[in-house]
């Protein structure tokens, strides 16, 4: 019991080893700062030392932010606290942190290409790059065709921007929002009528609705052959909306049509994986783009739809069925939401038209028509998600 | 410090069962007087722990149910605008300077204080419940947390008003939306996480003292079981004790009793159709066989 002797010592050496331990979560990506690290110390100082238990509650209802990292604390703490001598216990801590991540990356191959690569710039890869990174690296994928990303470490980097991206769209969407807000207004014809029940005293006052200035975003996604390349990106482009939206539901379809807003709020992006890939499975055949419209019609527009709803179709518009049931269906969604944006990352490649049969369909009925086959392309959007 | 085993206790009592770590992180709520966010998923018991909470503390519970578009009129204070206006018509006879008149409508008698307000304007520290905060805008939680740090409020009409006494603030969420992180520095945190089956069957002795052993536990392994499945909506504590009260007033002793009205009486369970529909027959007889 390491710990407790250490506390016999002194003080001093709780101190040491309180700010030691703020220090090692700091590194494991805890928000603990300066602040944190005094209360942390008030409240190790507050315990009975030899109350272990009081000590580790007390400074993870502290440090804790988050379910996540709720999860990992209990494991750090022993790592921290049950180890023989506190330079051991040091080492572990920092260096620690590195050997799990490699350990977390699967394969020890790959734990091996990442000591070979870094270089200038190329630093992304280092356990812990926050998203001030994640920015810059965006500039140099901006413009990158997701199409061309062969090798998975760059697609796994892909796929994390393309969920900063949502998350980043709805904070300036949020913020904009505060600044034109105005208050209550209040609406004066009918509170003049309302006055005559009193004789002329405008005692009961009517205020005008204040517009909702968020949209709600519904996302339906072609996840059929044709579109693979794509959808695992766009499922992570959902998944960063779904999760910062509250009003946001997500939808996926090929043959079948599920929705996977639940599927995509799971926390761990495995466990989405995994999800997704139950719901998926044994789907095989062509794309029913109407048909799974046509469900979608029927058994969720009236509950998921409604007049403040952009609906965001992503697809290559590639139907097996006629496309005057696409064209049909189309129309009836359109009569009930605000604004229908049709995304085709096809749309971005030189010499492509969109002559496929359901493309044309869906042409006379859309609001916008857009590319979306790079991370520019879907930063883009925004203006369309806000202004009506 | 207070001693933890005593405030365990004290929960108990006010009719909530506590873990030795939550009690702990409660004691350090009122010794730090720090906030403290409870997250976990609905149906865990978190608008409970405020409630216990002021029970054991022996002080009023304020709540402030957070909805979208929540507004300053409805969370913090408001002007009675009908009773100032009548006392303007009142006042028009009488001849009172301008000024007077004005400090006499814009005074504490015409103010109606909402929770927040209220909450620290009490004599005694009262327990406040700001509760499903997520739902919430950010421009509200911001207005929260210069609050809770400050804990002073502006009224322009009026001046500041500052806390008489500090609240014990519980937060909760259910992680619809993501809290800003200024907020969740800010706050003490617990994850609140569904009970494991020696606490839950506690619960539910506890609440329903005439259920035999037997059922209880059947129906609490039952439910533990049925959590597991890929549910759009998986049944909470008080899921469990309708679920529980349900059986004993169809006077069922055990699970493999009846199984027809076993079956109809899992609507006490399963909120939504999807659910009632993707739960087949075998797997509620399975789930009833593992529980016995």
């Amino acid at each position: 019991m390491a710990a407790r002797e250490d506390h016999a010592s002194g003080p001093e050496l709780l101190t040491e080893r309180v700010v030691g331990f703020t220090r090692m979560l700091r590194e494991q990506g805890f928000p603990v700062g300066v602040r944190e690290a005094l209360d942390a110390l008030r409240i190790a100082r507050r315990c009975d030392v030899t109350d272990q238990r009081r000590l580790r509650w007390g400074l993870r209802a502290l440090l804790c932010t988050g379910r996540r990292e709720w999860q990992v604390f209990d494991t750090l703490f022993d790592t921290y606290w049950w180890t023989g001598a506190r330079t051991a216990v040091q080492r572990a801590g920092g260096g620690g942190a590195g050997r799990r991540q490699a350990g977390e990356g699967g394969s020890p191959r790959g734990g091996a290409r990442d000591v070979d690569r870094p270089g200038p710039g190329d630093d992304r890869s280092v356990p812990g790059a926050g998203a001030r990174q994640g920015a810059s690296a965006a500039s140099v994928h901006e413009r990158a065709d997701f199409n061309r990303l062969a090798d998975p470490g760059q697609l796994r980097e892909m796929e994390h921007l393309v969920e900063h991206l949502a998350r980043r769209m709805r904070r300036r969407i949020a913020r904009r929002a505060r600044i034109t807000r105005e208050g209550r207004r209040v609406h004066v014809g009918r509170t003049v009528r309302n006055s005559l029940r009193y004789g002329g005293i405008p005692l009961e006052l009517a205020f005008r609705k204040r517009r909702r200035e968020l949209p709600r975003l519904v996302f339906v996604l072609d996840v059929s052959r044709s579109m693979s390349l794509y959808s695992y990106l766009f499922l992570r482009f959902a998944r960063g909306i779904v999760s910062v939206f509250r009003d946001a539901d997500a939808f996926v379809f090929h043959t079948r049509l599920v929705r996977v807003t639940e599927a995509l709020r799971e926390a761990d992006v495995a466990r989405v994986r995994d999800k997704l890939a139950v719901l998926s499975l044994g789907w095989s055949g062509g794309t029913r783009i109407g048909e799974c419209l046509k469900r979608f019609n029927r058994d969720y527009a009236p509950r998921v739809l409604n007049r403040r709803t952009v609906v965001v179709i992503v697809s290559d518009g590639l139907d097996t069925g006629p496309p005057a049931v696409l064209e049909d269906q189309l129309r009836r969604m359109r009569r009930r939401v605000r604004r229908m944006v049709w995304l085709n990352p096809l749309l971005g490649r030189e010499g492509y038209e969109p002559l496929a049969g359901g493309m044309q369909a869906a042409l006379g009925v859309v609001d916008v028509f857009a590319p979306a086959h790079s991370l520019e392309s879907l930063a883009a959007l925004e203006p369309y998600l806000v202004h009506w | 410090m207070t001693d933890l085993g005593q405030f365990q206790a004290r929960l108990d009592e006010a009719g909530y069962v506590a873990e030795r770590s939550l009690a702990s992180t409660l004691v350090l709520v009122a010794e730090m007087q720090r906030p403290l966010l409870l997250e976990g998923e609905a149906g865990v018991g978190k608008t409970e722990i405020a409630k216990a909470l002021s029970r054991v503390f022996g002080c009023a519970l304020i709540r402030l149910q957070c909805y979208e578009g929540l507004d300053v009129n409805s969370a913090v204070y408001e002007w009675n605008y009908q009773h100032q206006l009548l006392t303007i018509r009142l006042q028009e006879t009488e001849q009172l300077p301008v000024q007077e008149k004005e400090r006499h409508i814009f005074s504490d008698a015409f103010l109606l204080k909402r929770p927040l307000l209220q909450a620290i304007t009490q004599p005694e520290s009262p327990v406040l419940l700001v509760d499903e905060i997520d739902r919430t805008d950010e421009e509200f939680e911001a207005y929260l947390l210069e609050l809770l740090s400050d804990f002073q409020i502006s009224i322009p009409e009026l001046g500041t008003v500052k806390a008489t006494t500090v609240p014990y603030v519980i937060l909760t969420s259910n992680g619809t939306r993501e809290l800003s992180d200024a907020l969740r520095r800010r706050c003490l945190y617990h994850y609140v996480d569904y009970p494991d089956f020696d606490k839950e069957l506690r619960i539910v002795h506890k609440h329903l003292p005439q259920i035999s052993r037997q059922l209880g536990a059947q129906v609490v392994r039952f439910v533990q079981g049925l959590r597991e499945l890929e549910l759009r909506k998986r049944p909470g504590i008080a899921e469990t004790l309708d679920w529980a009260a349900a059986l004993f007033h169809l006077k069922l002793a055990r699970l493999d009793q009846d199984p027809e009205r076993v079956l109809d009486s899992l609507t006490c369970l399963l909120k939504t159709k999807e659910d009632r529909d993707a739960l087949t027959r075998e797997q509620v007889e399975r789930l009833a066989a593992r529980a016995l």
